[in-house]
């Protein structure tokens, strides 16, 4: 099949859906790949190091298309480039088909099948194609340094000659991956971090990107299981309980994050103007949810402004197309991931396998139908946690009669042991003469003393210690030798090939123990 | 000629060597030592034998001492260090057999006095055991009688349940269990009998046919016993197996020394029992296994369906795992049966050296049932030069996993499962086993898809932070080696 990559027309965005790394990847899939000249650009890919990569260059978008059978890109098509399918044609971009259903009957009109990248499902095994995931990562990240770029301070606390700078308090509200991303950028920048979910399960995620769980006691918490992982709109006390908790923190905090966004629905408002107020001067809130309205009031989408009392809010929109580079790679991986999937033989020849959760749940038209929404995938996105059960605490006390109970039930078990192993003992004395018993001392004296022995040797020499211990066994050739010299020649064929094998045993047994041992050495 | 009391005297002196020679191997450097003590007990022991009263045939003796002497030290140079588990099986196999012959001379020899005596012949025409039978009295030749059979018995079991394990070990009988129609009900039954069988041996201990047929069926059954019982044991319960077959090899040679009154053997036959006996208890605790379910062998019944995996196993190629080494600080490899199997403790070794000269740690992790005998892994990566104090213990390293960025899991399977902690249903629930997964990252070299031995699917296989690195264990870690830079 023949892949090709347009430029992308959409004002302002700077990626592209093919670079040269993940074209060599698609042409070890058997695909022939094809790029508009110039596409990559803006990303930092430039023509020559797509030809290098074996990638054929097209002049214009319009060849592009016709020469094409899978076209893949990253902005949703415009109606122009939705002009240029045509039956029998692929299209795999971001679509977003439940905002866009006119486009979306557009789509089915030319008769092309659509893969919408935000419709990937969220289980694990489409993890490696989910693009929404890559690019949120990237505006979580990119958050962080537009917040940077905009706020006065160091974000680590640095005692210096000159004097204290006390470290930036940094909130991000929603963490998704774009929130997990912003925490693990500005932990990592050196600020102290705090950062609020309303799905409680994601505390302990936050916890290991070295942020502060902000704790909202409040009965009635969601389990965003049931939603696939997503966030679900919350009650009005919860939410009222929640902007109480902001108000608190606002006045403490520097930056803010906003990245919280529910499936479908405008962005909730969590920063309120009055927070904004209450925020120190030169303080910065980055509003990524502002293509959808925006979690902060005064949030203007694609723009950078200042509040009255000196407080910056980010409102671009474009964090991942600011870093063109980086998001192009992930984003190409992902398109990459998805037509391996289309390909499963690697023979270039695409199978639109519609039982597939992940293929047919990404696919919104497709044999001229819409087949958008899709059926609710086989596979559960996430397991439901489980409650934990947590160790009980003993008390002291509690400790204290559970090991005397310990102790009682030990001495018990060896008294008794020793009670019984006595008896039989000296029931055995009863009819056992004594040079029996005589022996019967030593062997269990012997049993003794190797147990205690035993048990100190080392893990690591357990091999050495069968070896010798089937060494000495071969001293079973003391009883063959008192034999070899009797009268009766059986006896005499029978002791000397016991002590031929006894012999075997003897040798060998020591001999492979010093090979083992000389082998054992310190570094 | 060397009087009776000397030979007793180098008899101390040979067990006090041989508890030395055991205590020695608490540490690798003291071990170098110890197995020269083990030598010069041996040493003593056969020379005051030999020289003891009692002893003729000398030609044949010498003659016998000598080839064994050339056989054993053919295969101790010989052997791969990988079929160090075949070679301790055979070798118990020996011990087992010169026990049973051993009896049957003692019953041969009893008989022979017995027909002296009721001929009214004296003591004179008898030399060694023969001359010291004669002068035991009633009761002590039923005690000898007993000692007999308990001595074959064990030895005959031991014998053929070692050339069994042998077998298996050596991959020339199938590895999985296999037993007759009835089952543990026939081991049973065969037991009974023999125990019949002892009782008429005692009751017609005077007629010579009889007991001699009695003792010689009793063997038979025995032998058959090991046999059975081994064949229906699994290859992966082998450490248990041979460290079991280890115990009866000793108390095998324990009960030949009550019968020739022989307190060395006695010693030494307690001191290799005990310590079989607890090699096979550690290898049953480490899989959290009841001793007698493992010799009755299968796994344990399960007691519901197993929880079911999500998620899918991700292939991934040399390149990745390099660059994943190359990033990582700290590694640790978790070796197993497979490592054996591919022969790749060399490759290991290499790429261990490699890492660690670019200032990297690495460690391995073993698990006490990695490998088909106790200490197995130990003994390969020795051969391939590994440094003993890089190589560490379960217990020793289970907490270092949090803090790890590779684990490199070669050729091991159940041991680092972890449904044995999450799944109660699982069969191996319980058992404890190596947290691999809490490391950042873990690769999984592996022959290919499937649950491997034991037939439990393993749910590391199928966590996010797990690449499965398919190939035949040497020729991926080779592969490995020049991408390390």
């Amino acid at each position: 099949m023949k892949i090709g990559a347009p430029k992308e027309i959409f004002p302002g965005e700077n990626r592209v859906a093919m670079t040269p790394e993940s074209a060599a990847q698609l042409q070890k899939l058997g695909h022939e790949c094809l790029i508009e000249a110039g596409a990559g650009a803006a990303a930092g890919f430039d023509d020559d190091a797509y030809r290098a990569a074996g990638v054929t260059l097209v002049k214009g978008a319009k060849a592009l298309y016709e020469k094409t059978d899978i076209i893949v890109k990253v902005r949703e098509p415009k109606d122009t480039e939705l002009a240029r399918l045509s039956a029998g044609k692929t299209l795999i971009s971001f679509f977003w088909p439940a905002q866009n259903a006119e486009m979306l009957e557009k789509a089915r009109e030319t008769g092309a099948s659509v893969i919408a990248m935000d419709m990937v499902p969220r289980i694990s095994r489409a993890q490696k194609m989910d693009a929404l995931s890559s690019m949120a990562n990237i505006a979580g990240y990119r958050a962080v340094i537009e917040a940077g770029n905009n706020f006065g301070r160091f974000f680590t606390g640095q005692v210096t000659a000159a004097g204290k700078v006390p470290p930036a308090r940094v909130l991000v509200v929603g963490a998704g991956v774009a929130g997990l991303a912003a925490i693990g950028t500005a932990t990592s920048l050196g600020a102290i971090t705090m950062a609020f979910d309303v799905r409680p399960e994601v505390a302990e995620q936050i916890e290991s990107m070295g942020a502060e769980f902000v704790f909202l006691d409040f009965e009635d918490t969601q389990d965003g299981a049931a939603t696939g992982g997503y966030a679900a709109p919350s009650s009005p006390e919860f939410r009222e309980k929640q902007l109480e908790k902001f108000r608190e923190l606002a006045p403490d905090v520097d930056i803010v994050i906003t990245t919280a966004l529910i499936p479908g629905r405008p962005a909730p408002k969590l920063w309120t103007e009055d927070m904004v107020k209450m925020m120190k001067r030169g303080s910065v809130v980055v509003d990524l949810a502002a293509e959808k309205g925006g979690n902060c009031d005064l949030t203007k989408p694609d723009d950078k402004i200042v509040s009255d009392n000196g407080v910056t809010i980010i409102g671009y929109t474009d964090f991942p197309s600011r870093m063109a580079t980086q998001s192009s790679t992930l984003y190409s991986n992902n398109i990459r991931h998805m037509l391996a999937d289309l390909t499963p033989a690697k023979d270039g020849v695409v199978v639109h396998n519609m039982e597939d959760d992940v293929i047919r749940g990404a696919t919104v038209v497709h044999g001229g139908e819409i087949t958008f929404p899709p059926p609710p995938p086989k596979v559960q996105a996430i397991a439901a946690a489980k409650p934990k059960e947590k160790p009980k605490e003993l008390t002291a006390e509690e400790k204290r009669a559970r090991e005397v109970a310990a102790f009682r039930a030990q001495t018990k078990s060896q008294v008794t042991l020793l009670a019984v192993a006595t008896s039989a003992v000296l029931g055995l004395g009863l009819i056992a003469p004594a040079s029996f018993m005589q022996h019967f001392i030593v062997f269990v004296l012997a049993c003794f003393v190797g147990f205690q022995v035993i048990w100190n040797v080392s893990h690591s020499l357990h091999t050495p210690l069968m070896a010798v211990t089937n060494a000495i066994s071969g001293i079973i050739v003391v009883g063959a030798l008192l034999q070899v010299g009797s009268g009766n020649w059986l006896v005499v064929i029978l002791a000397a090939i016991s002590i031929l094998i006894a012999t075997i045993n003897i040798v060998g047994g020591f001999l492979v123990t010093r090979r083992m041992l000389a082998m054992f050495q310190k570094s | 000629m060397l009087s009776y009391g000397f030979v007793t005297a180098s008899y101390i002196a040979a067990s006090v060597l041989f508890i030395l020679s055991l205590g020695g191997l608490s540490g690798q450097e003291s071990a170098k030592r110890a197995v020269w003590y083990g030598i010069a007990g041996m040493a003593i022991a056969v020379f005051a034998t030999i020289f003891g009263p009692g002893i003729g045939n000398y030609w044949l003796l010498v003659l016998m001492v000598a080839a064994g002497s050339v056989i054993g030290y053919m295969v101790a140079k010989r052997v791969e260090m990988t079929e160090m588990p075949q070679l301790v099986a055979a070798l118990h196999s020996f011990v087992g057999l010169a026990a049973v012959f051993i009896g049957i001379n003692a019953e041969i020899e009893r008989l022979r006095v017995a027909a002296a005596r009721a001929a009214g012949e004296g003591a004179e025409q008898f030399a060694g055991f023969a001359a010291r039978v004669y002068d035991k009295t009633p009761i002590e030749i039923t005690f000898l009688q007993i000692e007999v059979v308990l001595g074959v018995f064990i030895g005959a079991v031991t014998f053929t349940g070692s050339v069994v394990a042998f077998g298996k070990l050596a991959g020339k009988v199938d590895g999985k269990p296999r037993q007759l129609p009835g089952g543990h009900m026939l081991n049973a039954g065969a037991a009974l009998l023999s125990f019949l069988l002892a009782v008429l041996y005692f009751l017609y201990s005077d007629n010579g046919f009889a007991s001699i047929t009695a003792l010689l069926l009793i063997t038979a059954l025995a032998l058959f016993i090991g046999y059975h019982l081994i064949m229906g044991i699994g290859g992966a319960d082998m450490p248990v197996v041979v460290s079991m077959l280890n115990s009866y090899s000793g108390w095998a040679a324990a009960a030949i020394g009550f019968t020739l009154g022989n307190d060395l053997l006695i010693v030494t036959g307690a001191l290799v029992g005990s310590s079989g006996a607890i090699l096979s208890y550690i290898m049953c605790k480490a899989m959290n296994r009841a001793f007698v379910s493992v010799i009755l062998g299968g796994f344990g019944g399960t007691s519901g369906p197993a929880m079911e995996i999500e998620g899918e196993q991700i292939a991934i190629d040399a390149d990745g795992v390099a660059t994943a080494l190359n990033e990582a600080d700290s590694v640790i490899i978790v070796p197993g049966y497979g490592m054996a199997v591919a022969q790749a403790q060399q490759s290991v070794s290499e790429l261990t050296r490699k890492l660690r000269a670019k200032g990297k740690e690495v460690r391995f992790a073993i698990h006490p049932v990695a490998g088909r005998l106790p200490g197995h892994m130990n003994v390969l990566l020795a051969e391939a030069r590994v440094p003993y104090d890089i190589v560490l213990e379960m217990d020793e390293i289970n907490e270092d996993f949090p803090d790890t960025d590779v684990v490199i899991v070669i050729g091991s399977n159940d041991i680092v499962n972890p449904a044995a902690q999450d799944d109660p249903n699982s069969p191996i629930a319980g058992m404890p086993v190596l947290e691999v997964w809490r490391a950042k990252q873990v690769f999984v070299s592996k022959r290919g898809q499937g649950t491997g031995y034991s037939g439990i699917e393993n749910p590391l296989f199928y966590k996010e932070n797990t690449r499965m690195f398919y190939g035949d264990a040497k020729k991926s870690i080779d592969a490995l080696l020049p991408m390390i830079d």
